[in-house]
């Protein structure tokens, strides 16, 4: 019997670095404008990972003019160009939708090598 | 015109030309022998027998071993006829592959569906049940409620829905997408569920 694992595995992405919730990334996504692609970065902390293979997703937020926003990912899009991995933070939970409810300098993660 | 035999192999999703995400059904598809040709001379009518998957000489019944061995073909594990191939482009011991289908077809897939066992009629039929556990009603809340003994009709009419055996049918669901062909695997990649349970017998046709 043939495994679905492999039967997928040319739709996993290698070229992507590891990350943690809590770093600060940097997502450089394909945009399609009419006839034209281009390069639009999305600057923000990573709140969450969550699935494993194809499923696997990572959420960043950022504040913009004031507002939150959440952007989710899939892992493996082909829409993600690159992602560079700009600071690691140190914080002690997996998940860090608390960040939603705090703002200005509470909302900031500590550095992991200050 | 034509279609295949395959085992379906279970649901994941891939990745589409835009980025989106589709819900695909892995089926391993063929490759398929042709093992008898109906024609209409013969048999009233135009079809491909088709056999898919290996099964060990002595596990085959004198007789089928026999329809096999007419022609000098290994025995395979299922059998199911196709009509709509263009049969004289056909002779006994060609080989169909899943190479048939190419991406953005449209087919139908039929197969078996998964088998629930004795159902009741709520989950069988969909009845609503009775709403409530009160007033002297407590072993009710499932049951199918009156079948009949009033004074009209004083008896069960034919074909009245009541519990029993539930899913293992045929079914058969039309316009689905083949959005991937994998021939070195022998994989067809369709979008959306099709009918029956892992590892199940699936006919893919296409019109």
């Amino acid at each position: 019997m043939i495994d679905l694992n492999n039967v997928i595995s040319d739709q996993i992405r290698t070229d992507i670095p590891k990350f943690n919730p809590g770093d600060r990334i940097r997502v450089h996504v394909r945009v399609i404008e009419g006839e034209k692609e281009r390069i639009q970065p999305f600057e923000g902390d990573v709140i969450s990972i969550r699935g494993t293979g194809l499923n696997k997703t990572f959420t960043v937020r950022k504040i913009s003019s004031g507002v939150g926003v959440e952007r989710i990912f899939p892992f493996n899009s082909p829409k993600i160009a690159k992602v560079e991995l700009i600071k690691e933070g140190s914080v002690r939970r997996a998940k860090l939708y608390y960040l939603r409810k705090l703002s200005g300098k509470a909302a900031k993660i500590k550095s992991k090598n200050p | 015109m034509s279609g295949i035999i395959g085992k379906k192999l279970g649901m994941t999703s891939i990745f589409g030309n835009d980025g989106e995400i589709i819900p695909v059904t892995v089926i391993e598809a063929g490759p398929c022998t042709v093992v008898d040709i109906k024609t209409t001379e013969k048999d009233g009518y135009q079809a491909l027998q088709l056999g898919f998957g290996n099964v060990k000489e002595k596990k085959v019944n004198k007789p089928l071993a026999g329809h096999f061995k007419k022609n000098n073909l290994s025995p395979s594990r299922v059998l199911k006829e196709f009509k709509n191939f263009n049969v004289s482009e056909f002779k006994i011991g060609d080989e169909i592959k899943c190479s048939i289908f190419s991406e953005g077809d449209i087919i139908k897939v039929k197969g078996k569906s998964k088998g629930k066992g004795f159902q009741g009629v709520v989950k069988r039929h969909g009845f609503g049940g009775i709403g409530m556990t009160t007033h002297g009603q407590s072993d009710r809340v499932r049951a199918p409620g009156s079948i009949g003994a009033s004074s009209y009709p004083s008896r069960v009419f034919k074909g009245q829905r009541m519990a029993g055996r539930m899913g293992y049918d045929n079914v058969t669901i039309r316009g689905l997408k083949v959005v991937k062909v994998d021939p070195e695997r022998n994989l067809i990649f369709v979008k959306g569920a099709v009918p029956g349970a892992i590892n199940s017998i699936v006919e893919l046709i296409k019109n």
